[in-house]
């Protein structure tokens, strides 16, 4: 009878489906399946895809190969900040480490548009989450892995880093810097 | 214990007097959460308005810790196991299984909530609803957790075990009611999510204690969401439930088909729990193929059976109308509803809120590749504003109104702020919803105290526009907590003061169920239902233009590989 | 009832009418799916060099 008493026919599998809703179902279920193409089909065909590259590695280890990239390319001492940031300048092509830590992004790169480079992701203490102002590009960073992702900037500009993750009572100070020339 | 059968002389129903107190007491623990969890939201809101800015930054992550747990687990939970207990005995007509383990439960539950609550108030447990490692609260925070759980997880036990007993003193003939079988969807999808939940945050317990030298972050992240994620889920088939409980119970509308409804809740038996990896897509680690294969419920199953039911549920009363004679146009049948039934308005604008700000946006940032645009943005809270509040509480909230006679023999006092109580409240949650997912799509994070970046080196500057609604979240946010808050005061006051309703009738022995015979030769036909078709179809224009206009954002980003 | 010609329940009906069963797959699909498989991917991240 309804919804809260049990059915009324004792065999309701075979009661027949009336036909508007069979229409509805048959709808959803092709817009389902198109939704998960989609997904399949960007992974193909589209430019915005994460990698799932990782590596498993130490908070010191991945310090290290930061240090590593900062000291061969630091190219000037931000002037701009209170405090002071190494601005680095790797060139096209190449691996470019940036740490998040309590509570700063480090250090800050200096990229070309339209060249890709391979940016590695890794937090020091808690976990932080990456997220590009104004593009709007947001990814978990976590402690003892180092996340790889091809970048091609595609617009020169001031990017800025917002950590988008809670870590702590200064997570609102957590913001670092891209610069696309 | 004895047990003795309550005939409600209001509603018919029959409450087996152990269980009819437990829900008593599980409904009003879960609305004194509401209460907690009421007071932290308007100290989150008027903290993150920015012309507001009202609390320190430690206190505002402590109210918004405790804002998230009392609300998303304390809360819901509570309610749920009412209705659980409810959707058993009452509507089987028959005895709860092992009321003293009822007991045990609630109390193990509310030792639960409390300890976390102290914990959290402390001062030292400011770590969020998802409480990530590496981030450590005290110990107590996570055993009040765990306590919880253990006693929700009784509950899920008696449930069945009360469904054992209905089938074994044939209590009933045939099937279970829809509304049970959506309960017991529910059921077991809190049965997945509380072990889940003990498989995360024992070790977690252990590691607070100094058992357990380090909890892996990403392994934490994964296995917690099967906890934090499933029992919102929970929530989705308990309110489905309700929405088909309050249809049938203000319409004495007919499920559509049986057959169709119950299949959509067995695909959310199978598939809906898979939704955990939402929270996981813009993480590093976990293949594509996982994350495109869970993030869609296997292939979108269980949108699928939401759909289903975000048409069945309208279909159904829309039939109900037109058999009551309201068959002019598409939407008589509408216009002439009880719209100044609370329990109805509720569980409407729940319902429409839950499709179209929720589904849509959920499904929206569930996709793999578009996620990137609005992880851990305040887009995240928007949507689950949409479904958590819009979709299950106001449906909770709506029950209530229902409940107050039949369960707590009170008569409803205010019945015009009740009138009124959905639109206010409901509408403003709309709003909420809309501009912090308007907010979100900017940018702006979530759990961030000052999106003006006070003492940072290299401040950002949001757009105005993200600042506009960020101040309108606050001020439709008060709206929707002042609200919430009368509302909380009227079911208190009606309870402490509201005229005692007779008993009815007292008995030892409970009435089994009998039905109708079915009509010969099948029901007659029921109604053709244009008007949902129309609304569906809107749904689904808006469904599919929102999703593509987020791939065509999302196109216009740097590449990534 | 019982002098009624009794029509076979389907099988679909069966299952669905059967709480333990619907319970079994409801643990286990995502237990596979979702966890399992998940916590296999996160353990065979490599090590970085
Ligand atoms: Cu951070």
């Amino acid at each position: 009878m309804s919804a809260i008493l049990p059915p009324s026919e004792r065999v309701w599998w075979n009661q027949p489906i009336d036909k508007l809703e069979f229409t509805w179902i048959a709808i959803a279920l092709v817009w389902s399946l198109v939704m998960f193409a989609m997904m399949i089909w960007w992974h193909i065909f589209g430019n915005q895809n994460l990698a799932n590259e990782t590596y498993k590695t130490t908070k010191e280890m991945y310090a290290a190969k930061t240090q590593a990239v900062v000291d061969q390319y630091t190219v000037r001492t931000g002037d701009e900040a209170e405090k002071q940031f190494p601005i680095v300048k790797p060139p096209a092509g190449s691996d470019i480490y940036l740490i998040g830590r309590l509570w700063d992004w480090w250090p800050v790169y200096e990229l070309e548009h339209g060249k890709t480079y391979k940016l590695h992701l890794s937090a020091m203490d808690y976990m932080h989450g990456f997220s590009l102002q104004p593009q709007n590009i947001n990814i978990q960073v976590h402690p003892n892995y180092d996340h790889v992702i091809k970048i091609t900037p595609n617009a020169a500009g001031i990017y800025s880093i917002v950590c988008n993750e809670y870590c702590g009572i200064g997570h609102h100070t957590m913001v670092g810097r891209m610069y696309v020339k | 214990m004895t047990t003795t059968y309550r005939i409600c002389p209001r509603s018919g129903l029959q409450f087996d007097t152990n269980a009819e107190k437990l829900m008593r007491w599980h409904a009003v623990a879960g609305v004194l959460s509401l209460l907690v969890g009421g007071i932290m939201a308007l100290g989150v809101i008027l903290t993150r308005w920015p012309a507001v800015k009202l609390l320190e930054a430690d206190v505002f992550y402590m109210v918004l810790t405790a804002h998230g747990i009392d609300m998303l687990i304390f809360w819901i939970i509570f309610f749920e196991m009412a209705v659980l207990l409810f959707a058993s005995s009452t509507l089987l007509r028959c005895r709860m299984a092992t009321p003293k383990l009822g007991w045990v439960s609630f109390w193990l539950m509310a030792i639960g909530a409390i300890m976390t609550n102290v914990a959290i108030f402390q001062g030292e447990s400011s770590v969020m609803f998802t409480s990530y490692v590496p981030m450590q609260a005290k110990w107590h925070f996570y055993l009040g957790l765990i306590l919880f759980a253990v006693g929700a997880l009784l509950t899920c036990f008696i449930f069945l075990g009360t469904l054992v007993v209905a089938k074994a003193e044939k209590t009933y003939e045939g099937s279970i009611p829809l509304v049970t079988f959506g309960a017991l969807t529910a059921c077991i999808i809190a049965i997945f999510t509380i072990a889940s939940g003990a498989v995360i945050l024992i070790p977690t317990l252990l590691w607070s204690l100094g058992y357990i030298r380090e909890i892996d972050s990403l392994m934490y992240r994964t296995v917690w969401w099967a906890l934090g994620h499933s029992s919102q889920q929970i929530n989705v088939s308990a309110h489905v439930a309700i929405w088909y409980a309050i249809a049938a119970i203000v319409f004495g509308a007919k499920p559509m088909s049986e057959k169709v409804s119950r299949s959509a809740y067995f695909l959310y038996i199978l598939f809906l729990q898979l939704a955990s990896a939402h929270h996981l897509l813009s993480d590093p680690g976990l293949g594509s193929e996982w994350k495109v294969v869970n993030t869609s419920y296997f292939m979108y199953f269980a949108v699928l059976a939401s759909m289903i039911h975000g048409m069945t549920v309208p279909g159904a009363i829309e039939q109900a109308q037109r058999l009551k004679g309201y068959n002019k146009g598409l939407f008589e049948w509408l216009r002439k509803a009880p719209w100044g039934n609370p329990a109805f308005s509720s569980m409407f604008l729940s319902l429409i809120g839950f499709g179209f700000l929720g589904g849509i946006s959920g499904v929206m940032m569930g996709a793999e590749q578009l996620n990137m645009l609005i992880h851990n943005t305040i887009y995240v809270p928007g949507h689950f504003h949409a479904t958590v509040v819009i979709g299950t509480t106001l449906a909770f909230m709506g029950l209530t109104y229902f409940l107050v006679p039949v369960l707590f023999k009170r008569e409803l006092l205010f019945p015009g702020y009740a009138k009124m109580f959905p639109y206010l409240f409901g509408l403003s949650m709309y709003m909420v919803a809309l501009v912090m997912m308007g907010a979100g799509t900017l940018g702006v994070a979530r759990r961030h105290w000052d999106m003006a970046f006070a003492g940072s080196p290299m401040a950002y500057e949001w757009p105005g526009a993200a600042y506009l609604m960020m101040g309108l979240t606050g001020i439709f946010g008060t709206i929707a907590c002042v609200s919430g808050g009368l509302w909380i005061l009227q079911i208190v006051f009606s309870l402490l003061f509201g005229k005692k309703l007779e008993e009815g009738e007292m008995r030892s022995t409970p009435i089994p169920l009998t039905l109708p015979a079915p009509t010969p030769g099948g029901a007659a036909h029921p109604p053709a239902t244009p008007g949902t078709m129309v609304l569906a179809l809107i749904f689904l224009t808006s469904f599919i233009l929102y999703y593509f206009v987020n791939w065509k954002y999302l196109s216009s980003l740097w590449s990534m590989a | 009832m019982a002098d009624q010609q009794e029509e076979r329940i389907p099988v679909m009906q069966q299952v669905l009418d059967n709480p333990f069963l619907l319970l079994f797959l409801g643990i286990t699909i995502p237990t596979v799916l979702y966890v399992l498989w998940g916590v296999m991917e996160i353990a065979n991240i490599p090590v970085a060099r």
